[in-house]
Protein backbone atom coordinates (compact mmCIF):
# COMPACT_ATOMS: atom_id res chain seq x y z
CA UNK A 1 0.00 0.00 0.00
CA UNK A 2 1.30 3.46 -0.83
CA UNK A 3 2.40 5.60 2.15
CA UNK A 4 -0.41 8.09 1.61
CA UNK A 5 -3.10 5.45 1.86
CA UNK A 6 -1.34 3.65 4.68
CA UNK A 7 -1.59 6.84 6.72
CA UNK A 8 -5.34 6.73 6.44
CA UNK A 9 -5.39 3.34 8.20
CA UNK A 10 -8.34 1.82 6.46
CA UNK A 11 -9.81 -1.49 7.41
CA UNK A 12 -9.25 -4.19 4.75
CA UNK A 13 -12.89 -3.92 3.71
CA UNK A 14 -12.73 -0.16 3.25
CA UNK A 15 -9.44 -0.43 1.39
CA UNK A 16 -10.94 -3.03 -0.94
CA UNK A 17 -13.95 -0.84 -1.74
CA UNK A 18 -11.79 2.23 -2.24
CA UNK A 19 -9.32 0.47 -4.50
CA UNK A 20 -12.07 -1.20 -6.48
CA UNK A 21 -13.78 2.13 -7.11
CA UNK A 22 -10.49 3.72 -8.14
CA UNK A 23 -9.70 0.82 -10.47
CA UNK A 24 -13.18 0.83 -12.01
CA UNK A 25 -13.11 4.56 -12.66
CA UNK A 26 -9.62 4.47 -14.15
CA UNK A 27 -10.27 1.38 -16.27
CA UNK A 28 -13.55 2.72 -17.64
CA UNK A 29 -11.95 6.08 -18.38
CA UNK A 30 -9.08 4.38 -20.22
CA UNK A 31 -11.48 2.08 -22.05
CA UNK A 32 -13.65 4.99 -23.23
CA UNK A 33 -10.59 6.91 -24.37
CA UNK A 34 -9.39 3.85 -26.22
CA UNK A 35 -12.80 3.47 -27.83
CA UNK A 36 -12.63 7.06 -29.05
CA UNK A 37 -9.14 6.65 -30.40
CA UNK A 38 -9.89 3.23 -31.88
CA UNK A 39 -12.45 5.00 -34.05
CA UNK A 40 -9.80 7.49 -35.06
CA UNK A 41 -7.32 4.69 -35.75
CA UNK A 42 -9.92 2.95 -37.85
CA UNK A 43 -10.49 6.08 -39.90
CA UNK A 44 -6.79 6.76 -40.30
CA UNK A 45 -5.86 3.19 -41.23
CA UNK A 46 -8.74 2.95 -43.68
CA UNK A 47 -7.73 6.26 -45.20
CA UNK A 48 -4.11 5.22 -45.60
CA UNK A 49 -5.04 1.89 -47.15
CA UNK A 50 -7.31 3.70 -49.60
CA UNK A 51 -4.64 6.28 -50.53
CA UNK A 52 -6.36 9.03 -48.56
CA UNK A 53 -5.09 11.03 -45.57
CA UNK A 54 -8.00 10.72 -43.14
CA UNK A 55 -9.22 13.26 -40.59
CA UNK A 56 -6.70 16.09 -40.27
CA UNK A 57 -8.74 19.23 -39.66
CA UNK A 58 -9.87 19.51 -36.05
CA UNK A 59 -7.82 21.89 -33.92
CA UNK A 60 -8.22 23.24 -30.42
CA UNK A 61 -8.14 27.04 -30.04
CA UNK A 62 -4.98 27.38 -27.92
CA UNK A 63 -3.02 24.27 -28.79
CA UNK A 64 -3.68 24.77 -32.48
CA UNK A 65 -1.75 28.03 -32.47
CA UNK A 66 1.48 26.48 -31.15
CA UNK A 67 3.84 26.87 -34.13
CA UNK A 68 4.86 23.35 -35.09
CA UNK A 69 3.07 21.05 -32.65
CA UNK A 70 -0.45 22.39 -33.20
CA UNK A 71 -0.69 21.71 -36.95
CA UNK A 72 1.14 18.39 -36.50
CA UNK A 73 -1.37 17.14 -33.92
CA UNK A 74 -4.22 18.35 -36.10
CA UNK A 75 -2.83 16.48 -39.09
CA UNK A 76 -2.77 13.33 -36.99
CA UNK A 77 -6.42 13.93 -36.18
CA UNK A 78 -5.73 13.88 -32.44
CA UNK A 79 -8.75 16.07 -31.64
CA UNK A 80 -11.14 14.36 -34.02
CA UNK A 81 -12.67 12.08 -31.32
CA UNK A 82 -13.66 15.21 -29.36
CA UNK A 83 -15.48 16.57 -32.37
CA UNK A 84 -17.11 13.19 -33.05
CA UNK A 85 -18.30 12.86 -29.46
CA UNK A 86 -19.63 16.40 -29.38
CA UNK A 87 -21.43 15.83 -32.65
CA UNK A 88 -23.18 12.69 -31.45
CA UNK A 89 -24.35 14.51 -28.32
CA UNK A 90 -25.65 17.52 -30.21
CA UNK A 91 -27.45 15.69 -32.99
CA UNK A 92 -31.20 15.35 -32.93
CA UNK A 93 -32.21 12.19 -31.12
CA UNK A 94 -35.00 11.07 -33.36
CA UNK A 95 -37.34 8.27 -32.35
CA UNK A 96 -39.38 7.07 -35.34
CA UNK A 97 -43.12 6.73 -34.76
CA UNK A 98 -43.26 3.06 -35.69
CA UNK A 99 -40.72 1.68 -33.20
CA UNK A 100 -41.41 -0.28 -30.03
CA UNK A 101 -40.30 2.46 -27.69
CA UNK A 102 -39.29 0.58 -24.55
CA UNK A 103 -37.05 -1.89 -26.38
CA UNK A 104 -35.84 0.86 -28.67
CA UNK A 105 -34.51 2.76 -25.66
CA UNK A 106 -33.24 -0.34 -23.92
CA UNK A 107 -31.27 -1.87 -26.79
CA UNK A 108 -28.31 0.54 -26.93
CA UNK A 109 -27.71 0.17 -23.21
CA UNK A 110 -27.93 -3.62 -23.41
CA UNK A 111 -25.37 -3.58 -26.21
CA UNK A 112 -22.95 -1.39 -24.37
CA UNK A 113 -23.08 -2.79 -20.84
CA UNK A 114 -21.71 -6.31 -21.57
CA UNK A 115 -18.84 -4.80 -23.50
CA UNK A 116 -17.81 -2.87 -20.40
CA UNK A 117 -18.50 -5.67 -17.93
CA UNK A 118 -16.03 -8.08 -19.52
CA UNK A 119 -13.11 -5.83 -18.66
CA UNK A 120 -13.65 -6.59 -14.98
CA UNK A 121 -11.82 -9.92 -15.01
CA UNK A 122 -8.95 -9.02 -17.33
CA UNK A 123 -5.65 -8.48 -15.48
CA UNK A 124 -4.28 -5.32 -17.08
CA UNK A 125 -1.12 -5.18 -14.98
CA UNK A 126 0.63 -7.03 -12.19
CA UNK A 127 0.64 -4.88 -9.08
CA UNK A 128 0.75 -1.23 -8.16
CA UNK A 129 1.25 -0.41 -4.50
CA UNK A 130 0.60 -4.02 -3.54
CA UNK A 131 -2.78 -3.99 -5.28
CA UNK A 132 -3.54 -6.51 -8.00
CA UNK A 133 -4.23 -4.72 -11.25
CA UNK A 134 -7.48 -6.49 -12.01
CA UNK A 135 -10.91 -5.30 -10.96
CA UNK A 136 -12.23 -8.73 -9.99
CA UNK A 137 -9.77 -11.60 -9.63
CA UNK A 138 -12.43 -14.23 -10.28
CA UNK A 139 -11.60 -17.91 -10.16
CA UNK A 140 -14.06 -18.51 -12.97
CA UNK A 141 -12.79 -15.59 -15.04
CA UNK A 142 -13.23 -17.12 -18.46
CA UNK A 143 -16.67 -18.53 -17.69
CA UNK A 144 -17.76 -15.10 -16.50
CA UNK A 145 -16.44 -13.59 -19.74
CA UNK A 146 -18.32 -16.02 -21.94
CA UNK A 147 -21.46 -15.53 -19.90
CA UNK A 148 -21.32 -11.76 -20.30
CA UNK A 149 -20.32 -11.89 -23.96
CA UNK A 150 -23.40 -14.01 -24.68
CA UNK A 151 -25.53 -11.17 -23.33
CA UNK A 152 -24.17 -8.88 -26.02
CA UNK A 153 -26.32 -10.52 -28.65
CA UNK A 154 -29.51 -9.45 -26.89
CA UNK A 155 -28.86 -5.80 -27.48
CA UNK A 156 -28.54 -6.34 -31.21
CA UNK A 157 -31.51 -8.68 -31.46
CA UNK A 158 -33.59 -6.27 -29.41
CA UNK A 159 -32.52 -3.34 -31.55
CA UNK A 160 -33.52 -5.26 -34.66
CA UNK A 161 -36.88 -6.17 -33.16
CA UNK A 162 -37.60 -2.77 -31.64
CA UNK A 163 -36.97 -0.88 -34.87
CA UNK A 164 -40.03 -2.58 -36.35
CA UNK A 165 -38.73 -2.36 -39.88
CA UNK A 166 -37.41 -5.02 -42.18
CA UNK A 167 -33.70 -4.31 -42.55
CA UNK A 168 -32.93 -3.94 -38.85
CA UNK A 169 -34.98 -7.06 -38.24
CA UNK A 170 -32.95 -9.06 -40.76
CA UNK A 171 -29.78 -7.69 -39.19
CA UNK A 172 -30.96 -8.80 -35.76
CA UNK A 173 -31.78 -12.30 -36.97
CA UNK A 174 -28.45 -12.65 -38.71
CA UNK A 175 -26.53 -11.45 -35.72
CA UNK A 176 -28.24 -13.84 -33.34
CA UNK A 177 -27.52 -16.80 -35.62
CA UNK A 178 -23.95 -15.69 -36.20
CA UNK A 179 -23.07 -14.87 -32.63
CA UNK A 180 -24.54 -18.03 -31.19
CA UNK A 181 -22.73 -20.20 -33.75
CA UNK A 182 -19.38 -18.59 -33.22
CA UNK A 183 -19.70 -18.55 -29.45
CA UNK A 184 -19.58 -22.34 -29.54
CA UNK A 185 -16.42 -22.38 -31.64
CA UNK A 186 -14.92 -19.66 -29.46
CA UNK A 187 -15.71 -21.46 -26.22
CA UNK A 188 -14.31 -24.72 -27.53
CA UNK A 189 -11.16 -23.10 -28.87
CA UNK A 190 -10.03 -21.96 -25.43
CA UNK A 191 -10.58 -25.30 -23.69
CA UNK A 192 -7.07 -26.60 -24.68
CA UNK A 193 -5.61 -23.44 -23.17
CA UNK A 194 -7.18 -24.21 -19.85
CA UNK A 195 -6.24 -27.87 -20.13
CA UNK A 196 -2.64 -26.71 -20.31
CA UNK A 197 -2.93 -24.10 -17.57
CA UNK A 198 -5.13 -26.12 -15.27
CA UNK A 199 -6.93 -23.06 -13.92
CA UNK A 200 -9.79 -20.83 -15.09
CA UNK A 201 -8.45 -17.73 -13.36
CA UNK A 202 -7.01 -15.37 -15.95
CA UNK A 203 -4.22 -14.26 -13.60
CA UNK A 204 -3.04 -17.89 -13.41
CA UNK A 205 -3.17 -18.08 -17.23
CA UNK A 206 -0.75 -15.17 -17.33
CA UNK A 207 1.49 -16.69 -14.65
CA UNK A 208 1.68 -19.83 -16.77
CA UNK A 209 2.96 -17.82 -19.74
CA UNK A 210 5.99 -16.37 -17.93
CA UNK A 211 9.46 -17.26 -19.14
CA UNK A 212 10.69 -18.59 -22.46
CA UNK A 213 9.73 -21.42 -24.74
CA UNK A 214 13.05 -21.10 -26.58
CA UNK A 215 15.54 -19.18 -24.43
CA UNK A 216 15.79 -15.51 -25.42
CA UNK A 217 13.92 -16.05 -28.65
CA UNK A 218 10.42 -17.35 -28.18
CA UNK A 219 8.36 -16.32 -25.17
CA UNK A 220 6.38 -19.04 -23.43
CA UNK A 221 3.14 -17.66 -24.82
CA UNK A 222 0.22 -19.92 -25.47
CA UNK A 223 -0.07 -18.70 -29.05
CA UNK A 224 3.05 -20.75 -29.82
CA UNK A 225 1.76 -23.80 -27.97
CA UNK A 226 -1.80 -23.57 -29.27
CA UNK A 227 -1.68 -21.84 -32.66
CA UNK A 228 -4.86 -23.53 -33.86
CA UNK A 229 -6.75 -22.48 -30.75
CA UNK A 230 -5.56 -18.94 -31.31
CA UNK A 231 -6.58 -18.95 -34.97
CA UNK A 232 -10.07 -20.17 -34.15
CA UNK A 233 -10.41 -17.74 -31.25
CA UNK A 234 -9.26 -14.82 -33.40
CA UNK A 235 -11.67 -15.58 -36.22
CA UNK A 236 -14.53 -16.26 -33.82
CA UNK A 237 -13.73 -12.94 -32.14
CA UNK A 238 -14.17 -11.20 -35.49
CA UNK A 239 -17.58 -12.81 -35.78
CA UNK A 240 -18.52 -12.03 -32.19
CA UNK A 241 -17.65 -8.37 -32.50
CA UNK A 242 -19.44 -8.11 -35.85
CA UNK A 243 -16.33 -7.02 -37.64
CA UNK A 244 -15.53 -7.57 -41.27
CA UNK A 245 -15.22 -10.11 -42.83
CA UNK A 246 -18.18 -11.20 -40.71
CA UNK A 247 -20.21 -8.02 -40.34
CA UNK A 248 -23.46 -9.66 -41.39
CA UNK A 249 -25.65 -7.77 -38.91
CA UNK A 250 -24.65 -4.39 -40.35
CA UNK A 251 -23.80 -5.23 -43.91
CA UNK A 252 -24.46 -1.82 -45.46
CA UNK A 253 -24.80 -3.09 -49.00
CA UNK A 254 -27.63 -5.49 -48.24
CA UNK A 255 -29.27 -4.24 -45.07
CA UNK A 256 -28.94 -0.44 -45.31
CA UNK A 257 -27.33 -0.14 -41.89
CA UNK A 258 -28.48 -3.38 -40.25
CA UNK A 259 -29.83 -3.39 -36.71
CA UNK A 260 -28.95 0.26 -36.07
CA UNK A 261 -30.66 1.68 -39.17
CA UNK A 262 -33.39 3.47 -37.21
CA UNK A 263 -31.06 4.88 -34.58
CA UNK A 264 -29.63 8.35 -34.49
CA UNK A 265 -27.56 10.63 -32.30
CA UNK A 266 -26.33 9.29 -28.97
CA UNK A 267 -28.23 6.01 -29.24
CA UNK A 268 -26.39 5.22 -32.43
CA UNK A 269 -23.16 6.35 -30.83
CA UNK A 270 -23.79 3.87 -28.02
CA UNK A 271 -24.01 1.00 -30.49
CA UNK A 272 -20.84 2.27 -32.05
CA UNK A 273 -19.07 2.57 -28.71
CA UNK A 274 -20.32 -0.88 -27.73
CA UNK A 275 -18.85 -2.34 -30.90
CA UNK A 276 -15.47 -0.76 -30.33
CA UNK A 277 -15.47 -1.58 -26.62
CA UNK A 278 -16.16 -5.18 -27.64
CA UNK A 279 -13.23 -5.07 -29.99
CA UNK A 280 -10.98 -3.77 -27.25
CA UNK A 281 -12.12 -6.30 -24.67
CA UNK A 282 -11.75 -9.17 -27.10
CA UNK A 283 -8.27 -7.91 -27.99
CA UNK A 284 -7.49 -7.74 -24.28
CA UNK A 285 -8.82 -11.27 -23.92
CA UNK A 286 -6.62 -12.51 -26.74
CA UNK A 287 -3.60 -10.80 -25.24
CA UNK A 288 -4.36 -12.37 -21.87
CA UNK A 289 -4.98 -15.87 -23.17
CA UNK A 290 -2.41 -16.15 -25.94
CA UNK A 291 0.14 -13.36 -25.71
CA UNK A 292 1.11 -13.45 -22.05
CA UNK A 293 -0.98 -10.53 -20.84
CA UNK A 294 1.15 -7.92 -19.08
CA UNK A 295 4.30 -10.03 -19.14
CA UNK A 296 7.35 -9.77 -21.30
CA UNK A 297 9.90 -12.53 -20.85
CA UNK A 298 12.81 -10.18 -21.40
CA UNK A 299 14.32 -8.01 -18.63
CA UNK A 300 12.47 -9.88 -15.91
CA UNK A 301 9.18 -8.22 -16.77
CA UNK A 302 7.36 -11.53 -16.32
CA UNK A 303 7.38 -11.40 -12.51
CA UNK A 304 4.86 -9.47 -10.45
CA UNK A 305 6.02 -5.98 -9.62
CA UNK A 306 5.55 -6.15 -5.85
CA UNK A 307 6.24 -2.71 -4.40
CA UNK A 308 8.16 -1.48 -7.42
CA UNK A 309 5.97 1.25 -8.89
CA UNK A 310 7.99 1.65 -12.12
CA UNK A 311 7.73 -2.04 -13.00
CA UNK A 312 4.01 -1.97 -12.18
CA UNK A 313 3.41 0.91 -14.57
CA UNK A 314 5.59 -0.75 -17.21
CA UNK A 315 3.45 -3.89 -16.97
CA UNK A 316 0.33 -1.85 -17.70
CA UNK A 317 2.17 -0.23 -20.61
CA UNK A 318 3.16 -3.63 -22.00
CA UNK A 319 -0.42 -4.82 -21.73
CA UNK A 320 -1.83 -1.74 -23.45
CA UNK A 321 0.81 -1.96 -26.20
CA UNK A 322 -0.13 -5.56 -26.91
CA UNK A 323 -3.83 -4.65 -26.98
CA UNK A 324 -3.12 -1.83 -29.43
CA UNK A 325 -1.24 -4.21 -31.74
CA UNK A 326 -4.13 -6.69 -31.76
CA UNK A 327 -6.57 -3.81 -32.33
CA UNK A 328 -4.56 -2.66 -35.32
CA UNK A 329 -4.71 -6.18 -36.70
CA UNK A 330 -8.51 -6.23 -36.31
CA UNK A 331 -8.81 -2.81 -37.95
CA UNK A 332 -6.45 -3.75 -40.75
CA UNK A 333 -8.43 -6.88 -41.58
CA UNK A 334 -11.57 -4.82 -42.07
CA UNK A 335 -10.00 -2.92 -44.95
CA UNK A 336 -8.35 -5.96 -46.47
CA UNK A 337 -11.02 -8.59 -47.08
CA UNK A 338 -14.48 -8.61 -48.58
CA UNK A 339 -17.47 -9.75 -46.56
CA UNK A 340 -18.28 -13.43 -46.37
CA UNK A 341 -21.55 -14.64 -47.78
CA UNK A 342 -24.00 -15.66 -45.07
CA UNK A 343 -24.02 -19.37 -45.90
CA UNK A 344 -20.22 -19.39 -46.13
CA UNK A 345 -20.10 -17.86 -42.69
CA UNK A 346 -22.36 -20.50 -41.21
CA UNK A 347 -20.51 -23.27 -43.03
CA UNK A 348 -17.19 -22.02 -41.72
CA UNK A 349 -18.49 -21.83 -38.17
CA UNK A 350 -20.31 -25.12 -37.91
CA UNK A 351 -18.51 -27.41 -40.33
CA UNK A 352 -14.94 -26.20 -40.04
CA UNK A 353 -14.24 -24.52 -36.73
CA UNK A 354 -16.30 -26.61 -34.35
CA UNK A 355 -14.81 -29.94 -35.57
CA UNK A 356 -11.35 -28.37 -35.61
CA UNK A 357 -11.77 -27.05 -32.08
CA UNK A 358 -13.00 -30.45 -30.90
CA UNK A 359 -10.03 -32.16 -32.55
CA UNK A 360 -7.73 -29.67 -30.89
CA UNK A 361 -9.22 -30.46 -27.47
CA UNK A 362 -8.75 -34.19 -28.05
CA UNK A 363 -5.20 -33.75 -29.30
CA UNK A 364 -4.18 -31.55 -26.39
CA UNK A 365 -5.81 -33.86 -23.88
CA UNK A 366 -4.11 -36.84 -25.50
CA UNK A 367 -0.69 -35.22 -25.41
CA UNK A 368 -1.16 -34.12 -21.79
CA UNK A 369 -2.23 -37.63 -20.85
CA UNK A 370 0.75 -39.14 -22.66
CA UNK A 371 3.16 -36.71 -20.99
CA UNK A 372 1.74 -37.35 -17.53
CA UNK A 373 2.12 -41.13 -17.86
CA UNK B 1 -21.04 -17.92 -72.42
CA UNK B 2 -20.26 -20.42 -69.74
CA UNK B 3 -17.43 -19.48 -67.45
CA UNK B 4 -15.51 -22.53 -66.40
CA UNK B 5 -14.52 -22.29 -62.79
CA UNK B 6 -11.32 -24.02 -61.80
CA UNK B 7 -11.45 -26.26 -58.79
CA UNK B 8 -9.49 -24.68 -55.97
CA UNK B 9 -6.77 -26.83 -54.54
CA UNK B 10 -6.31 -27.37 -50.84
CA UNK B 11 -3.80 -24.55 -50.40
CA UNK B 12 -6.13 -22.10 -52.11
CA UNK B 13 -9.12 -23.29 -50.13
CA UNK B 14 -7.23 -22.57 -46.93
CA UNK B 15 -7.81 -18.89 -47.82
CA UNK B 16 -4.19 -18.11 -47.00
CA UNK B 17 -3.03 -17.09 -50.50
CA UNK B 18 -5.91 -14.59 -50.56
CA UNK B 19 -4.89 -13.34 -47.13
CA UNK B 20 -1.29 -12.84 -48.18
CA UNK B 21 -2.32 -11.19 -51.44
CA UNK B 22 -4.66 -8.84 -49.62
CA UNK B 23 -2.00 -7.99 -47.09
CA UNK B 24 0.51 -7.17 -49.82
CA UNK B 25 -1.91 -4.87 -51.58
CA UNK B 26 -2.96 -3.04 -48.42
CA UNK B 27 0.63 -2.65 -47.20
CA UNK B 28 1.63 -1.19 -50.55
CA UNK B 29 -1.18 1.33 -50.44
CA UNK B 30 -0.68 2.12 -46.76
CA UNK B 31 2.82 3.41 -47.41
CA UNK B 32 2.08 4.61 -50.93
CA UNK B 33 1.53 8.13 -52.16
CA UNK B 34 -1.74 9.70 -51.03
CA UNK B 35 -4.02 11.21 -53.62
CA UNK B 36 -6.16 13.39 -51.37
CA UNK B 37 -6.30 17.05 -52.35
CA UNK B 38 -6.44 19.38 -49.32
CA UNK B 39 -9.44 21.07 -50.85
CA UNK B 40 -9.92 24.61 -49.64
CA UNK B 41 -6.16 25.21 -49.63
CA UNK B 42 -5.27 23.55 -52.91
CA UNK B 43 -7.78 23.55 -55.68
CA UNK B 44 -8.44 21.48 -58.71
CA UNK B 45 -7.26 23.12 -61.94
CA UNK B 46 -10.33 23.72 -64.07
CA UNK B 47 -10.07 22.56 -67.69
CA UNK B 48 -10.78 25.00 -70.52
CA UNK B 49 -14.39 24.99 -71.60
CA UNK B 50 -15.57 24.30 -68.06
CA UNK B 51 -18.98 25.72 -67.26
CA UNK B 52 -18.72 27.43 -63.90
CA UNK B 53 -20.63 30.39 -62.55
CA UNK B 54 -21.88 32.98 -65.11
CA UNK B 55 -20.46 36.47 -64.59
CA UNK B 56 -20.74 39.75 -66.49
CA UNK B 57 -17.69 41.24 -68.18
CA UNK B 58 -16.49 44.71 -69.10
CA UNK B 59 -14.45 45.52 -72.16
CA UNK B 60 -10.96 46.99 -72.03
CA UNK B 61 -12.37 50.53 -71.84
CA UNK B 62 -14.22 49.73 -68.63
CA UNK B 63 -17.55 49.71 -70.40
CA UNK B 64 -20.24 47.31 -69.28
CA UNK B 65 -20.85 45.16 -72.30
CA UNK B 66 -24.37 44.09 -71.41
CA UNK B 67 -27.02 46.08 -73.27
CA UNK B 68 -30.09 44.80 -71.40
CA UNK B 69 -31.49 42.92 -74.37
CA UNK B 70 -32.85 40.38 -71.87
CA UNK B 71 -32.24 37.41 -74.15
CA UNK B 72 -30.40 35.60 -71.38
CA UNK B 73 -33.22 36.33 -68.98
CA UNK B 74 -35.61 34.87 -71.52
CA UNK B 75 -33.55 31.78 -72.35
CA UNK B 76 -32.54 30.94 -68.80
CA UNK B 77 -34.20 27.56 -68.05
CA UNK B 78 -34.44 27.92 -64.25
CA UNK B 79 -35.21 31.67 -64.48
CA UNK B 80 -32.16 32.56 -62.46
CA UNK B 81 -31.50 35.87 -64.23
CA UNK B 82 -33.39 39.08 -63.60
CA UNK B 83 -32.54 42.23 -65.54
CA UNK B 84 -33.83 45.73 -64.87
CA UNK B 85 -33.29 47.76 -68.07
CA UNK B 86 -32.50 51.48 -67.80
CA UNK B 87 -35.77 52.45 -69.47
CA UNK B 88 -36.21 55.21 -72.05
CA UNK B 89 -34.03 57.68 -70.16
CA UNK B 90 -30.77 55.80 -70.73
CA UNK B 91 -27.59 56.64 -68.97
CA UNK B 92 -26.49 60.30 -69.12
CA UNK B 93 -22.93 59.67 -70.29
CA UNK B 94 -23.65 57.03 -72.92
CA UNK B 95 -26.88 58.43 -74.27
CA UNK B 96 -28.92 56.01 -76.26
CA UNK B 97 -25.96 54.23 -77.79
CA UNK B 98 -25.49 51.82 -74.92
CA UNK B 99 -28.28 50.59 -72.79
CA UNK B 100 -26.38 49.17 -69.84
CA UNK B 101 -28.67 47.48 -67.32
CA UNK B 102 -29.79 49.37 -64.25
CA UNK B 103 -29.66 46.12 -62.31
CA UNK B 104 -28.63 42.60 -63.26
CA UNK B 105 -29.17 39.79 -60.81
CA UNK B 106 -28.28 36.12 -61.03
CA UNK B 107 -29.64 33.83 -58.40
CA UNK B 108 -26.79 31.36 -58.02
CA UNK B 109 -29.03 28.98 -56.10
CA UNK B 110 -31.23 28.62 -59.17
CA UNK B 111 -28.53 28.67 -61.81
CA UNK B 112 -27.89 25.28 -63.38
CA UNK B 113 -24.71 26.32 -65.20
CA UNK B 114 -26.13 25.30 -68.57
CA UNK B 115 -24.37 28.08 -70.44
CA UNK B 116 -27.42 29.13 -72.47
CA UNK B 117 -26.96 32.75 -71.38
CA UNK B 118 -23.43 32.79 -72.73
CA UNK B 119 -24.56 31.12 -75.93
CA UNK B 120 -27.46 33.47 -76.55
CA UNK B 121 -25.71 36.73 -75.66
CA UNK B 122 -25.27 38.86 -78.81
CA UNK B 123 -22.80 41.15 -77.07
CA UNK B 124 -20.48 38.58 -75.50
CA UNK B 125 -21.25 40.18 -72.20
CA UNK B 126 -21.83 37.13 -70.01
CA UNK B 127 -19.49 34.17 -69.66
CA UNK B 128 -19.45 31.00 -67.65
CA UNK B 129 -16.23 31.30 -65.68
CA UNK B 130 -14.25 28.80 -63.66
CA UNK B 131 -15.81 29.29 -60.23
CA UNK B 132 -17.46 26.07 -59.10
CA UNK B 133 -17.79 26.45 -55.36
CA UNK B 134 -20.20 29.25 -54.51
CA UNK B 135 -21.04 29.55 -50.85
CA UNK B 136 -23.05 31.91 -48.73
CA UNK B 137 -24.76 31.96 -45.37
CA UNK B 138 -28.17 33.12 -46.61
CA UNK B 139 -30.35 32.93 -49.69
CA UNK B 140 -30.12 36.71 -50.17
CA UNK B 141 -26.36 36.45 -50.24
CA UNK B 142 -26.52 34.01 -53.10
CA UNK B 143 -28.32 36.45 -55.39
CA UNK B 144 -25.41 38.19 -57.09
CA UNK B 145 -26.11 41.77 -58.22
CA UNK B 146 -24.62 43.68 -61.14
CA UNK B 147 -21.77 45.16 -59.15
CA UNK B 148 -20.69 41.80 -57.81
CA UNK B 149 -21.05 40.04 -61.16
CA UNK B 150 -18.97 42.68 -62.91
CA UNK B 151 -16.30 42.58 -60.24
CA UNK B 152 -16.06 38.79 -60.48
CA UNK B 153 -16.24 38.76 -64.26
CA UNK B 154 -13.34 41.10 -64.89
CA UNK B 155 -12.32 42.36 -68.30
CA UNK B 156 -12.99 40.64 -71.59
CA UNK B 157 -10.64 41.77 -74.32
CA UNK B 158 -13.09 42.78 -77.06
CA UNK B 159 -11.50 42.58 -80.53
CA UNK B 160 -14.37 44.23 -82.38
CA UNK B 161 -15.40 47.05 -80.03
CA UNK B 162 -18.59 47.55 -81.97
CA UNK B 163 -19.96 50.33 -79.78
CA UNK B 164 -16.78 52.34 -79.89
CA UNK B 165 -16.92 52.44 -83.68
CA UNK B 166 -20.63 53.27 -83.58
CA UNK B 167 -19.91 56.21 -81.30
CA UNK B 168 -17.09 57.43 -83.58
CA UNK B 169 -19.36 57.07 -86.59
CA UNK B 170 -22.03 59.11 -84.85
CA UNK B 171 -19.52 61.85 -84.00
CA UNK B 172 -18.28 61.98 -87.61
CA UNK B 173 -21.84 62.45 -88.77
CA UNK B 174 -22.32 65.20 -86.23
CA UNK B 175 -24.87 63.35 -84.15
CA UNK B 176 -24.32 63.27 -80.39
CA UNK B 177 -24.03 59.73 -79.13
Amino acid sequence: MTPMLAALTLTPGQAFVLWSVVKIVVVVAILLTMVAYAVLAERKVSAFIQDRVGPNRVTLPLIGSIPFLGPLLASWGIWQPLADGLKSFLKEDFTPAHVRKVYFWLAPAITMIPAFLTVAVIPFGSQIGGQKMVIADLNVGILYTFGIVSLGVYGIVLAGYAANSKYPFLGGIRSSAQMISYEIAMGMSVIPVFLLVGNLNLSRVIDYQAGFLVPWLLPNWLVFKQPLAFAIFLIAAFAETNRLPFDMPECETELVGGYNTEYSSMKFAMFFMGEYANMITSSAMMVTLFFGGWTLPWFGLDQTAGDNLVIGVMHIGVFLAKVVVVMLLIIWVRWMWPRFRYDQLMDLGWRRFIPLALANILLTAGILWAVRN
Amino acid sequence: MIVKRDKLNFWERLYLPAVIGGFKVTIRHFFGKKVTMQYPEEKWSVPPGYRGAPYLVKDQEDRTKCVSCQLCEFVCPPKAIRITPPGPAGSPEAGNVEKAPKEFEINMLRCIFCGFCQEVCPEEAIFLMKDYSLTGTSRAEMIYNKEKLLALGGVHDDKIQKWKHKAEEAKEQGIAP
